[in-house]
């Protein structure tokens, strides 16, 4: 690998990395604003023209706060959780394609960080690893809410990755890939619709993995006040909050991936349309907020379990039926 | 490169091994052994069986570690109590089975060795995905699925000791 090479990936990892971060800030302008109109509120209006600069203003806030460490905690691992599951939150992108290869000076150049054989194992190893940020956060602020959360979180992500997982073996089948590009290619018709179970799988397990609203268990404000992030405070929090947010895009983009055909659509440019597409998901994760109750916790195991593992078992085995008949 | 990176994690998951040992919080020495799954992902990586090297993070640090972890804390483990025997005897004892332990490695790695010129050909193969996918479900088909009912055995076991008592 040549210099310009090592520099055309680092100005794209440089590049993605501070979409990443605005399309997370603005996100939760996005969600504030949603839930605001949704609910016959304003949502923030004050800080700059409709709110546009609030999320700024709450970056600086959260940066001047006091950083607490808890006195009982074990400081070490208190600190490096947020790490982990911010890392493991942003990391997951690399290997995203954004769009078709473009040329820009005679050199040919691949909308993603990284084009890795085994794509969404990466994606999907990365997502168990995040499980740890959240499950040592409540652990080691010694405080039983946040060991609850943490517990939850942990119970629930083990039983909500196992579905996801097996929800898109049925869209590997059909692709006969591991690599996000050429599941892309292989979509003439939308995986939505030869795998609309599998989809819906895969859609709610997101909403799971997420620890969203109605699966936003492990930090249930009215029972665990705030889960496991209860005994974090500045800066910390906001890393807490960052992930999430982050998860969130990852998980829309992976769906447009996986689902809906990536970056590929009529007339417009390939990036905008993939933007399109993250962007009517990121508004659907909002939107369900909004609309939905949350879980009791026996439910959302049962749920787990007993309904979407043996459909998701069951969705491979009719897509391989299929594909032996039809092939 | 490689050489670099192969010797930072073998010394790095030794390193976190013999810690994982030797912490006395049950919870340290979990993230000890996980540490030591992830630089084994990275020895995968770095022999070019990608597959093995997600699979590895995947299931062992993502799934079975979060599991223990979940155990520990479930039963909120304290540090561990300080057995009444004798430390140093114990550490005499160790001492030496891991000497002995190491002079065997060296024995058996001399003679593989020793052996690698006749029998070393077929492991190139199982690389990326597709290769491990074929010799899965060829060669190896039968391995394969007797240990998916050893798998299998272990569950109804598990289930019919907590039905017990319930």
């Amino acid at each position: 690998m040549g210099l310009v090479e090592i520099g055309i990936v680092l100005i794209k990892a440089v590049v993605v990395f501070a979409c990443m971060l605005l399309c997370v800030a603005y996100l939760t302008w996005l969600e504030r604003k949603v839930l605001g109109h949704m609910q016959v509120r304003c949502g923030p209006l004050r800080v700059g023209w409709h709110g546009l600069l609030q999320p700024i203003a709450d970056g600086i806030k959260l940066l001047f706060k006091e950083d607490i460490v808890v006195s009982s905690a074990n400081t070490f691992i208190y600190i490096l959780s947020p790490m982990i599951v911010t890392g493991a939150a942003f990391a997951a992108i690399a290997v995203v394609p954004f769009g078709d290869q473009i040329e820009i000076l005679g050199k040919k150049i691949a909308l993603n960080i990284a084009d890795v054989d085994i794509g969404v194992l990466y994606i999907f190893a990365l997502s168990s690893l995040s499980v740890y940020g959240i499950t040592l956060a409540g652990w080691s602020s010694n405080s039983k809410y946040a060991l609850l959360g943490g517990l939850r979180s942990a119970a629930q992500m083990i039983s909500y990755e196992l579905p996801m997982g097996l929800s898109i073996i049925g869209v590997l089948m059909l692709s006969g890939s591991l690599r996000p590009v050429d599941i892309v290619e292989s979509q003439d018709v939308w995986y939505i619709v030869k795998q609309p179970i599998g989809f819906l799988i895969f859609l709610i397990c997101g909403f799971a993995e997420c620890n969203r609203n109605p699966f936003d268990l492990p930090e249930a404000e009215n029972e665990l006040v705030a889960g496991f992030h209860v005994e974090y405070s500045s800066m910390k929090f906001a890393l807490f909050f960052m992930a999430e947010y982050a998860h969130m895009i990852v998980l829309s983009a992976l769906v447009a991936t996986l689902f809906l055909g990536g970056w590929r659509g009529p007339v417009l440019p390939g990036v905008v349309w993939f933007m399109l597409k993250v962007f009517a998901l990121l508004f659907f994760f909002v939107w369900v907020r909004a609309t939905y109750p949350r879980f009791r916790y026996d439910q959302l195991m049962k749920f787990g379990w007993k309904v979407l593992f043996p459909v998701s078992l069951l969705n491979i085995l009719v897509t391989g039926l299929g594909m032996v008949l039809w092939g | 490169m490689e050489q670099v990176l192969f010797w930072i994690c073998g010394v790095v998951s030794i390193v976190f091994a013999v810690m994982m040992i030797l912490k006395r919080n049950p919870v340290h020495s979990a993230l000890c052994l996980i540490v030591v799954f992830l630089c084994l992902a990275v020895s995968y990586l770095l022999l070019g069986a990608e597959f093995l090297a997600a699979v590895q993070v995947i299931v062992y640090a993502g799934a079975i570690m979060v599991l223990f972890l979940f155990v520990i804390m479930l039963l909120n483990l304290d540090d561990e109590v300080h057995s009444p025997g004798k430390p140093r005897m114990a550490l005499i004892a160790g001492s030496s089975i891991g000497s002995g332990l190491i002079l065997l490695f060296l024995l058996t790695g001399g003679v593989f060795k020793a052996l690698s010129g006749t029998r070393g050909a077929e492991k190139v193969v199982a690389g990326n995905t597709q290769a491990v996918a074929e010799l899965l479900f060829t060669k190896y088909l039968l391995p394969f699925e007797v240990t998916s009912i050893l798998l299998l055995a272990a569950i109804i076991g598990a289930i019919v000791l907590a039905g017990k008592k319930g």
